[in-house]
């Protein structure tokens, strides 16, 4: 077993652990707190797969703005974070049968899934990822459109925003 | 291979050497190496905030007209050894209603966050943590670690200052942080790089991003201020107010943590100045000898630290919602504005040569300052002779 593998087994024990978590916690804040974890988790996920950008981003976007959101609004609203009373309903056997079903289906496509057994492609010594990431946003040919789809769809929810938000006279 | 010239390697080599000499595996012996190696980055930068507490007070003590630590040692030197033996010795106290798990991680993590941004400070030409590729996202990222600590710390306390203070440094960093990642894509623009090792060997190899974007490295220092939470935007403290924010129940070494922690943050980002702005490791002979280059970063580091104490202690706290505004309808705007210009006309001047590329882009930040402060005193007058009817209405 080489370090990446050990690595790689300590993050899923975190995103699986903290995951769970986050649903069985009845301090809402602490549920926020393990999400947190559990997508941390995720950033080192990414990292090991030397997809650098995209585990910072996790951070930034999902810990450093979500995460923080989340904690807002629970603390904003809720006047006591407990929550109280039963945390499954009376149709938890029907769910946990779906969940086993879901389960057992992903798992066996899985093991049909020929990449299971080939390691990752070292990437090339000097290629620069964040700069092909970059040069593929803006490129005709690759993403320019989904991008600048994507920007117009931001910037329409921060005017609705501020149109909620204005005090109308 | 030359101690001197390439430190890091050297030292690698031989203890690489000596581990497998000793019957280790090659790679063990590299994760041990890496693991001393972080001890040993970590230690530097403790080490280094022990004596930062010594420079906070007599710095600050020069501002206010007192003399400042002078009993121990030389100038007081060694003020900081009992300061940091009072703090082990004091009691630990837990509030009665807290959250115990959370209200002990949030001084580990407040420091955590900062010693996270050691990985990627270039303290010379071969002697850094980690040469990373999205060193400038890294740096925003581990800014919400710090954010998380001070949340956690505010609401584990069970106290409504704790709680308070918390609230107002997370508003504040979140909209502060805007006008900081506008203002790190200057030094990628001009570099075409995200990593702070190919941003300062660019700037030995060209010009200080100083003298090309003076208004991004105000802009920078600003914004820095308000994501350290210092004066005048240490609303998260606000003595008068709430007493010291979130981390008003912590004592001892807990407390400690957190103040070490600020003021490594300072030292910090006062060396991310450096690093972005004014060349880093940069000067005479510190590409031969690396040691030199860790000499002039720390200078330029504690040159940044000095102005942002300078302005802390200088600069009285400002209102919240003076701070929010100053934010969002001048910082963050004017940061886009010189963002926009500057994408404009690097890409024009950059073929012309180094003699009209630096004052073209010098002329540009001027350009932008220049009208910005025209639109900011028509907005006054206006609002001034509003304000002047009004009066005269309610005079008559």
């Amino acid at each position: 077993m080489d370090s990446t593998q050990l690595l790689f087994l300590f993050s899923s024990f975190l995103i699986v652990s903290s995951a769970v978590n986050v649903v069985s916690s009845k301090n809402l804040i602490h549920a926020a707190l393990w999400l947190i974890s559990t997508l941390f988790g995720v950033a080192i996920l990414f990292a090991i797969l030397e997809a650098g950008f995209l585990a910072v981003v996790q951070v930034v976007v999902y810990i450093g703005a979500i995460a923080i959101m989340f904690i807002f609004a629970v603390m904003l609203t809720r006047r006591e974070n407990l929550e109280s009373g039963s945390q499954v309903n009376k149709s938890w056997p029907f769910a946990l049968l779906l969940v086993v079903v879901i389960a057992a289906a992903i798992g066996s496509l899985m093991l049909k899934w020929d990449g299971m057994n080939t390691l990752p492609v070292q990437i090339a010594e000097g290629y620069d990822s964040v700069a092909s990431l970059g040069a593929a946003l803006i490129s005709p040919d690759a993403f320019v459109l989904p991008f600048e789809v994507a920007s117009v769809l931001l910037l329409a929810a921060l005017l609705g925003s501020v149109y909620v938000a204005m005090n109308k006279k | 291979m030359n101690f001197w010239s390439d430190p890091i390697n050297t030292i690698y080599e031989s203890l690489m050497l000596t581990f497998t000499g000793w019957g280790l595996d090659g790679a063990l012996a590299q994760i041990i190496i890496y693991v001393l190696g972080i001890l040993i980055l970590i230690t530097f930068a403790m080490i280094i905030d022990i004596l930062l507490v010594w420079v906070e007070r007599k710095v600050v003590a020069r501002f206010q007209g007192r003399l400042g630590p002078n009993r121990i040692g030389p100038f007081g030197l060694f003020q900081p050894i009992p300061d940091v033996i009072k703090l082990i010795i004091k009691e630990d106290t837990t509030p009665a209603n807290a959250d115990k798990l959370v209200y002990n991680l949030a001084p580990v993590l407040s420091l955590g966050s900062v010693l996270f941004l050691w990985a990627i400070v270039p303290l010379a030409i071969n002697i850094y943590g980690v040469d990373l590729n999205v060193a400038l996202l890294y740096m925003v990222a581990t800014g919400a670690f710090g954010t998380l600590s001070i949340i956690m710390a505010g609401w584990s306390s069970n106290n409504k200052y704790a709680l308070l203070g918390a609230f107002r440094q997370v508003a504040a960093m979140i909209s502060f942080e805007i006008p900081m990642v506008v203002v790190l894509l200057i030094p990628a623009i001009i570099t075409g790089s995200l990593s702070m090792q190919t941003i300062t060997n660019f700037q030995t190899e060209n010009f200080w991003f100083f003298l090309v974007s003076p208004l991004g490295a105000l802009l920078f220092l600003i914004s820095a201020i308000a994501e350290l939470g210092r004066s005048p935007f240490d609303l998260n403290e606000g003595e008068s107010e709430i007493v010291s924010g979130y981390h008003i129940e912590y004592s001892g070494m807990k407390f400690g943590l957190f103040y070490a922690g600020e003021m490594l943050h300072a030292f910090t980002f006062g060396g991310l100045l450096s690093v972005l702005f004014f060349g880093g490791w940069h000067g005479p002979w510190s590409s031969e000898i690396p040691f030199l280059g860790v000499v002039y970063f720390c200078a330029k580091a504690l040159f940044g630290y000095w102005l942002i104490m300078w302005v802390k202690y200088t600069v009285p706290r400002i209102r919240i919602d003076h701070m929010l505004m100053f934010n969002w309808k001048f910082l963050t705007p004017v940061s886009f504005a010189l963002l926009i210009v500057t994408a404009l006309v690097h890409p024009l001047l950059r073929d012309a040569g180094n003699w009209i590329y630096v004052p073209g882009m010098f002329l540009s930040n001027v350009l932008v300052v220049w009208v910005t402060v025209e639109v900011l005193r028509s907005r006054s007058k206006k609002d001034r002779t509003v304000a002047e009817t009004v009066q005269a209405v309610a005079h008559h």
